[in-house]
């Protein structure tokens, strides 16, 4: 289903973001960097991995990690199963997979529409969210990719 | 053209630059074995003159310059002027590495290293015994060595004028590389008086004319003083691609006319003359006569052809080779659901699958070919590496190389360098006495290195041996108990003595001089070669020197690994680094403390690692019935006993980067996909947490913790 949302007069181009929820939260980030959804498969532990990091599966021969958004964003952790899908997604030549509940809409947002997230929400939550944008009632919180991979994480602990 | 074009150009221009580098070091060698070998002579000239074109398209003016100048030099030897002897050619190819480095210095953009070019060239030019080289020439000039000199061979009449009688068809190549016949005429002209007529004959009706293909054949008669190799020399560069036939009819032939050939002419003791009677019969006789004042002559047409070859990008070759690893994996997954069939083994499928299987494996085996190189460009840079070694120990040192067309995966070969360079250094340094040490034990005073490469039962062997003086086992072990590498009055056999030599911090020689010394040594060697999956070990002989030999992997792509289970994840152990498996009821096993064992085994106590615990997989076993042992050996820590739930299979692993999208994790190597498309990793003992020598796996509570 692809939603046409109402693009307001304004400078910028307008941004495409897929559309997904963990946890009964909706989120998004840029389509560019997707390349994938697939569903989910058993993984393969790694050895001393940070608690989000799920372990490693086979994408067409090259080894790409899974991460738990959920995990990540400190919602919880998720016991994936069948229903769940995995978003392949690539950022700076990496690429990666995200677990998610449910992959919802692609969605064309104005970038005049995100709003700052607001002083309250805790700072970890922050950390990854960069914004959020109202649509039909609905709060999509947009996701902040470099910030949420364990990866960029690190280097800048 | 758009600047990507250009740099295309460019990067094709300097990969050419170094085949072209190569056939030059190549030739030097074999006229060192044979220095009237008027063909590799012209092989290397053609060489330079090929680079020096090339950079003057590009404006790289100080290696036109420089090639320039040892074009010039190579001419002169050409033209017969002076012998290729031992100095020259060394002269030549240190010309050879200048060369190298103002082009490794236009490559990177940067400004060449300030130095020995100019100081080479005079010796040279002097050596060569020719006139001062001309202050950097600038423009590009593709005929510009051969006119200011006098003719080459005396035996060809420098004062009476030559009759050419030029026969020329150019083949449809000779357009497709950019030449022109007109060009190659002017040229003619320039050496003297031309006629040229076409043959016409051959020209097809237009109905039935390809418009590639040139069906007009040309005499040329020339008239000249210029000798007849330099009449070759316009064809140089289109040799292989017209039908050439050049005879000579020199005035003295032409006025022997009607005299019988078999008359001789009195007093002519210098290379015979062809009499014109030979030329007519048989053309080729003529050119045999012709060959014998040996320098000049251009035997352009028999000229060493390499096989045919095609450039590919890496990246495209390697994305082939991923997918052929894909289509492995795919049969190997097909195979096995076809496993869980009732009653499949010896259906029509079965056999399909099974010749499908061999066709895999077949097309896997082609593809990892294609990676495959010869050591040779590594070996030759190793020559230099000799030339500069011995200039700067003062010792004289021969390389003798062997099995240079052995071949190896790129990637292998690229990551040799460093080592072979250190060892090849450390062989002139260390291993070969100085000249009067060499004299006093009645040995020749050059010194030898020899460079070797062998394919043995699916490794490479590489073997860099010295005819030196072998290693002092005494002083070695003196300074391995003065740092505290071994206690004093430990037994050690020679061969323990000798690998001391492999540890950190142990340099055997007593100042610090200008190659090596420095405490950082054989160590990095063999942390290099180990990286690639290889082994390295010395073999000493007090007197007679010292041998290092390197066996490597032909491939970084597979491996040889142990499938092993560890909580329920498949894993895969190198079989180079298992020494043995144990049953632990079997092995003497006993507790230390709460949950640590050691193994007691013939070569004194291990620890025991487990794997499952190592990796945090789970706690540590509180027992180690139903586990399986293995002795680890690692390349640079003390050996230990690892515990594995079961050992499952051996077979060769597709290697895949875990750091390609996530990161380097102690303890792993890489990753494989086994038949069912799972990942499995690969264990790396080396870094094993919680293995000796490894105490992150203390902290790994504070890792998980993150």
């Amino acid at each position: 289903m692809i939603m046409q949302d109402k693009v307001f007069e304004s400078t910028t181009p307008p941004l495409e973001v897929l559309a997904f929820r963990i946890c009964e939260q909706d989120f998004c980030f840029d389509l560019d960097s997707v390349r994938e959804i697939r569903g989910w498969t058993e993984t393969t532990m790694l050895p001393h991995a940070q608690p989000c990091v799920k372990g490693v599966i086979n994408l067409r021969g090259a080894v790409v990690p899974v991460i738990d958004l959920a995990q990540r964003l400190g919602l919880g952790t998720m016991e994936p199963g069948p229903r769940h899908v995995i978003i392949i997604a690539v950022l700076e030549d990496k690429t990666v997979g995200l677990l998610a509940d449910v992959v919802s809409d692609i969605l064309v947002i104005s970038r005049d529409d995100i709003q700052p997230i607001p002083e309250i929400v805790d700072a970890a939550t922050r950390r990854f969210i960069s914004g959020v944008v109202v649509i039909e009632d609905r709060m999509i919180r947009k996701m902040d990719l470099r910030l949420a991979l364990p990866a960029a994480d690190r280097t800048a602990a | 053209m758009s600047d990507s074009g250009a740099n295309a150009l460019r990067a094709t221009f300097f990969e050419e630059c170094e085949e072209l580098l190569e056939a030059m070091q190549d030739g030097f060698d074999q006229l060192e074995d044979d220095p009237r070998d008027a063909e590799r002579l012209n092989a290397v000239f053609r060489a330079a003159h090929s680079i020096k074109g090339g950079a003057a398209a590009f404006g790289f003016e100080e290696v036109v310059a420089f090639a320039h100048e040892v074009e010039s030099a190579l001419d002169r030897v050409r033209g017969g002027h002076c012998d290729v002897d031992a100095a020259r050619l060394d002269l030549f190819r240190q010309c050879g590495d200048v060369l190298s480095d103002l082009l490794a210095a236009a490559r990177g953009g940067t400004k060449a290293p300030p130095g020995k070019g100019g100081d080479l060239l005079e010796r040279l030019t002097a050596a060569v015994g020719g006139a001062a080289p001309a202050a950097f020439e600038q423009a590009p000039d593709f005929q510009p060595v051969t006119l200011d000199l006098t003719p080459a061979a005396p035996a060809e009449g420098a004062d009476e004028p030559s009759h050419y009688d030029i026969v020329f068809h150019p083949l449809p190549e000779l357009f497709a590389s950019g030449n022109e016949p007109v060009a190659l005429f002017r040229a003619l002209a320039q050496l003297g008086r031309i006629e040229v007529d076409a043959d016409l004959s051959a020209v097809p009706p237009i109905s039935e004319l390809e418009p590639g293909r040139c069906a007009i054949t040309w005499r040329v008669r020339l008239q000249s003083t210029a000798g007849e190799a330099r009449v070759r020399e316009v064809f140089e560069f289109v040799d292989s691609q017209c039908s050439l036939d050049i005879s000579v009819v020199s005035p003295a032939a032409q006025a022997d006319v009607g005299e019988p050939a078999s008359s001789p002419r009195p007093g002519d003791d210098a290379p015979a003359i062809p009499s014109l009677s030979d030329l007519v019969a048989a053309p080729t006789a003529a050119d045999n006569a012709a060959d014998t004042p040996p320098p000049a002559r251009t035997a352009g047409k028999t000229a060493h052809l390499p096989g045919q070859t095609i450039r590919v990008d890496l990246d495209r070759l390697d994305h082939l080779i991923n997918l052929v690893g894909e289509l492995v994996i795919k049969e190997a997954m097909l195979s096995q659901s076809l496993m869980g069939v009732e009653g499949a083994t010896g259906t029509d499928v079965a056999v399909v699958l099974q010749a499908l299987q061999h066709l895999v494996d077949d097309i896997q085996e082609g593809a990892m070919a294609i990676r495959a190189q010869p050591v040779k460009p590594v070996f030759q840079r190793m020559a230099r590496t000799v030339r500069e070694a011995g200039a700067a120990t003062g010792k004289r040192v021969r390389l003798i190389t062997e099995g240079e067309h052995t071949e190896v995966d790129k990637t292998v070969l690229e990551r040799l360098v460093d080592p072979l360079t250190h060892l090849i250094r450390n062989a002139i340094d260390h291993g070969l006495e100085p000249p009067e040490l060499r004299a006093a034990a009645r040995k020749p005073p050059e010194g030898t290195v020899l460079l070797s490469a062998t394919h043995r039962s699916g490794r490479l062997l590489i073997d860099v041996a010295d005819d030196g003086g072998g290693i002092d086992r005494e002083r070695v072990r003196a300074h391995a108990v003065a740092r505290g590498l071994v206690a004093p009055g430990v037994a050690l056999s020679g061969g323990d003595i000798d690998n001391l030599l492999f540890e950190p911090g142990l340099s055997c020689k007593d100042e610090v001089s200008k190659l090596s010394g420095r405490g950082v040594g054989l160590d990095v060697v063999r942390s290099e070669i180990h990286a690639l999956g290889g082994r390295v070990s010395i073999q000493s002989d007090p007197g007679e020197g010292t041998t290092f030999s390197i066996s490597l992997p032909l491939t970084l792509a597979v491996l040889e690994g142990m499938l092993i289970e560890v909580a329920g994840q498949t894993m895969v152990v190198p079989v180079s680094a298992i020494r043995e498996t144990l049953q632990p009821a079997m092995a003497a096993v006993d507790t230390i403390g709460a949950a640590g064992w050691v193994l007691r085994s013939r070569d004194g106590l291990m620890p025991v690692v487990d794997l499952g615990a190592a990796f945090g997989f789970r706690p540590p076993c509180a027992t180690l019935d139903g586990h399986v042992l293995m002795l680890i050996a690692p390349d640079n820590t003390p050996p230990f006993a690892l515990v594995v739930d079961a050992i499952r299979d051996q077979r060769q692993v597709v290697i895949k980067s875990l750091e390609a999208n996530y990161r380097r994790v102690p303890g792993v190597a890489a990753a494989t996909i086994l038949g069912d498309g799972k990942i499995a990793l690969i264990v790396d003992p080396n870094t094993l947490p919680g293995a000796p020598g490894h105490p992150e796996f203390a902290d790994s509570s504070l890792q998980l913790a993150v």
